[in-house]
């Protein structure tokens, strides 16, 4: 079988994020960026996989500006991917939209023909959440999103899904996309002899433009701000006067 | 080396984590996960227990950070010291301990045997060893000479095809873990520093045996402890590099040794920052955060001057090292500036902490205990202050630098 991962460069989760003095979005300038966490758990699936013979080649794409480079030398082709695509945008900067970044996807799927596809379930900077179930659409595939177990056994997997109403287990045929969330696995650490490996492994750069897709915003973004702030919680002495109040005040019943 | 890459392309960029080239930002990040997932929850335990951190030294070793400068060909990262001294600074930071066990596998013990070693020698001291598999261990210091390096009292004996050694060895890292040890003795003491000549002893050699262990300030994880050779007897073929070169290889390893201290100090100094700054940032006093107190900001300010000037000496000498340059002036500076860094940001950490600084629910007296001995082993640093000043000497000495003439020349004084 053949695996393609995407991955994507977002600001690290220790980040205090800041909103922009332009409002339209968040500061990125020397900011601390690194892989996706729920795309490290795609490639660390993947690399399992290839463990296993289950896989045979692993292609890792990521669409970014220049340093999404890094995260594909250093999260993808350090932990054991074959090879890497860059779909290079002009800036760090530059953000793609979901259905763009999901049509830029099938485009290269239809080149790779890959049996599978992983990502994370969604990326932590926009969470998304819609390029899985968007690809899986434009290419006609089956899809298992947010999953916690895998188990592929030739043309099939077995898969569970966490949802917010309990696990969910499926049979889903391959080709499939399949979107992964936190308890799947625990990503491995990189090996130094890895990391020099990686250096040299091909990463072939591309641009949207190429594969005939356009990443012109269908959307425009009229303000980004910071949530309000949490005011105090309170306490309430008996049961009645909490559904006063979350009926009342906080208007949630 | 990676390094050599890079050795016409501008090396402005090697100042800061952020302009590295990706591989080195990649290994530190690697580092610092593997320290803040494996080595923070363990490390208050390492020190209370004085317990060896086995499985996380396995799992360096996995991951290639216990040879990481040595070639793949003989089981290590392929990596350089730049590389090594980030590691070294990361690993630090979550466990001193773990980092010293580090540092002598890859810079006391794997750097002389890949540097001096023979080809068959290499595939049996070096191979297992820079992989993890096994750890060696550097036996120098004697009883009777820390400093004193060329008064080394163990004895070697050539009898037909076997070296017989005599002494004992004292403060040794590693010592009751380590597979093999690089042992230092003489020949024939009359030649006293040239007499000298390294060999690589199994530590479970008829003959070799271990003291106790010591009762540390600090890195109470490793092992410290003597090594007593009684008629010890090693094959002809254990000596490493030519004979009388001990002196030289004990000099050459401790220069590498000093990058991978000043790594470890590092790591502790930056512990001892991190720790101070947040606690800084929460902690109340006078209606504010203490961090908008000056005393406090000044604190910060210098124990962060202090610990990036040491990490800048440290890389220099790094990559001085990788260069193939003479390095054993940076190294020193390096050493020296680390390990007094790490001590005055120790230092002030508790006092900016305060109370809790004194107690072991934060690890500030930690730190405090595990700096102290950066500024002993692997050269004092009044050793270090006598390189550095030895080195400085002999360039004055033999360049002309230009000085201004004295002031009070009649030219100067002329009024008219």
């Amino acid at each position: 079988l053949k695996a393609l991962v995407s991955i994507k460069r977002v600001i690290d989760y220790t980040v205090k994020v800041r909103v922009r003095p332009d409002k339209l979005g968040v500061i990125k300038d020397n900011v601390k960026h690194s892989c996706n966490p729920f795309d490290e758990i795609a490639v660390e699936q993947a690399v399992r996989m290839k463990e296993k013979k289950l896989v045979g080649e692993i292609v890792a794409v990521s669409i970014g500006g220049p340093k999404s480079v890094e995260v594909l030398r250093g999260s993808a082709l350090a932990l054991g991917v074959d090879r890497a695509i860059h779909v290079k945008l002009p800036s760090d900067n530059d953000d793609v939209e979901s259905l763009a970044v999901a049509k830029i996807l099938h485009k290269i799927a239809e080149k790779e023909k890959p049996d599978v596809i992983l990502t994370g379930k969604q990326a932590i900077d926009d969470d998304s959440c819609a390029v899985p179930q968007m690809l899986a659409g434009l290419l006609g595939w089956s899809q298992a999103t947010f999953i916690s177990e895998l188990e592929v056994a030739g043309k099939t997997a077995k898969i569970c899904r966490e949802t917010d109403a309990g696990m969910q287990r499926l049979e889903v045929s391959l080709p499939s996309v399949i979107s992964c969330d936190l308890r799947l696995n625990e990503p491995r650490y990189a090996k130094l002899p890895e990391i020099m490996k990686a250096k040299k492994k091909p990463l072939q750069e591309i641009t949207a433009d190429s594969l005939g897709v356009s990443t012109q915003p269908k959307i425009q973004i009229l303000e980004v701000a910071d949530p309000p702030t949490r005011a105090a919680g309170r306490k309430v002495k008996t049961v009645e006067e909490l559904i006063t109040k979350l009926k009342t005040e906080a208007k949630v019943i | 080396g990676i390094n050599a890459e890079y050795m016409g392309v501008g090396r402005a960029r090697f100042t800061s984590y952020a302009t590295l080239p990706q591989e080195y930002k990649a290994i530190r990040d690697m580092s610092r996960q593997f320290a803040e997932q494996e080595l923070f929850p363990i490390a208050a335990e390492v020190d209370v227990q004085h317990k060896f951190p086995a499985e996380a030294v396995k799992k360096l070793g996995e991951l290639g950070l216990m040879g990481v400068a040595v070639s793949q060909e003989y089981g290590g990262a392929g990596m350089d010291y730049l590389a090594y001294a980030i590691a070294m600074e990361e690993i630090s930071r979550g466990c001193a301990s773990t980092g010293v066990i580090m540092s002598v596998n890859n810079s006391l013990y794997s750097t002389p045997v890949d540097k001096y070693a023979t080809h068959e020698q290499k595939l049996q001291f070096l191979t297992p060893f820079a992989s993890g598999k096994q750890l060696g261990c550097f036996g120098l210091t004697e009883p009777g000479n820390g400093s004193d390096a060329g008064a080394a009292n163990t004895t070697a004996r050539l009898d037909g095809n076997e070296w017989v050694l005599n002494g004992t060895k004292s403060w040794i890292t590693n010592a009751h873990e380590a597979d093999v040890a690089i042992v230092f003795a003489t020949t024939d003491k009359s030649l006293k520093h040239k007499g000298i000549s390294a060999f690589l002893v199994p530590t479970k050699t008829p003959g070799f045996s271990l003291g106790n262990k010591e009762d540390k300030l600090g890195i109470r994880g490793s092992s410290t402890a003597n090594l007593i050779m009684e008629n010890c007897r090693i094959p002809k073929d254990y000596l490493l590099g030519k004979p009388g070169y001990g002196f030289k290889i004990a000099m050459s390893t401790l220069d590498a040794g000093r990058i991978g201290i000043a790594g470890q100090a590092l790591g502790i100094a930056q512990a001892s920052l991190d720790i101070a700054a947040k606690y800084s940032l929460e902690r109340k006093a006078f209606g504010n955060t203490i961090a908008k107190l000056y005393a406090i900001q000044l604190k910060l300010s210098q124990m962060a001057s202090k610990l990036e000037a040491a990490r800048l000496l440290t890389w220099k000498a790094a990559i001085a090292k990788d260069r193939g340059d003479d390095f054993t002036q940076a190294a020193a500076m390096a050493k020296l500036n680390a390990s007094e860094a790490a001590t005055f940001c120790a230092h002030q950490a508790i006092q900016i902490l305060g109370g809790m600084g004194y107690v072991s629910d934060m690890p500030a007296e930690r730190y405090y205990r595990d700096a102290r001995i950066t500024e002993i082993y692997e050269g004092t640093s009044e050793i270090q202050h006598l390189v550095i000043a030895n080195n400085l000497l002999k360039d004055y000495g033999s360049t002309n630098v230009k000085v201004p003439a004295a002031p009070h020349s009649a030219k100067a004084r002329a009024t008219d």
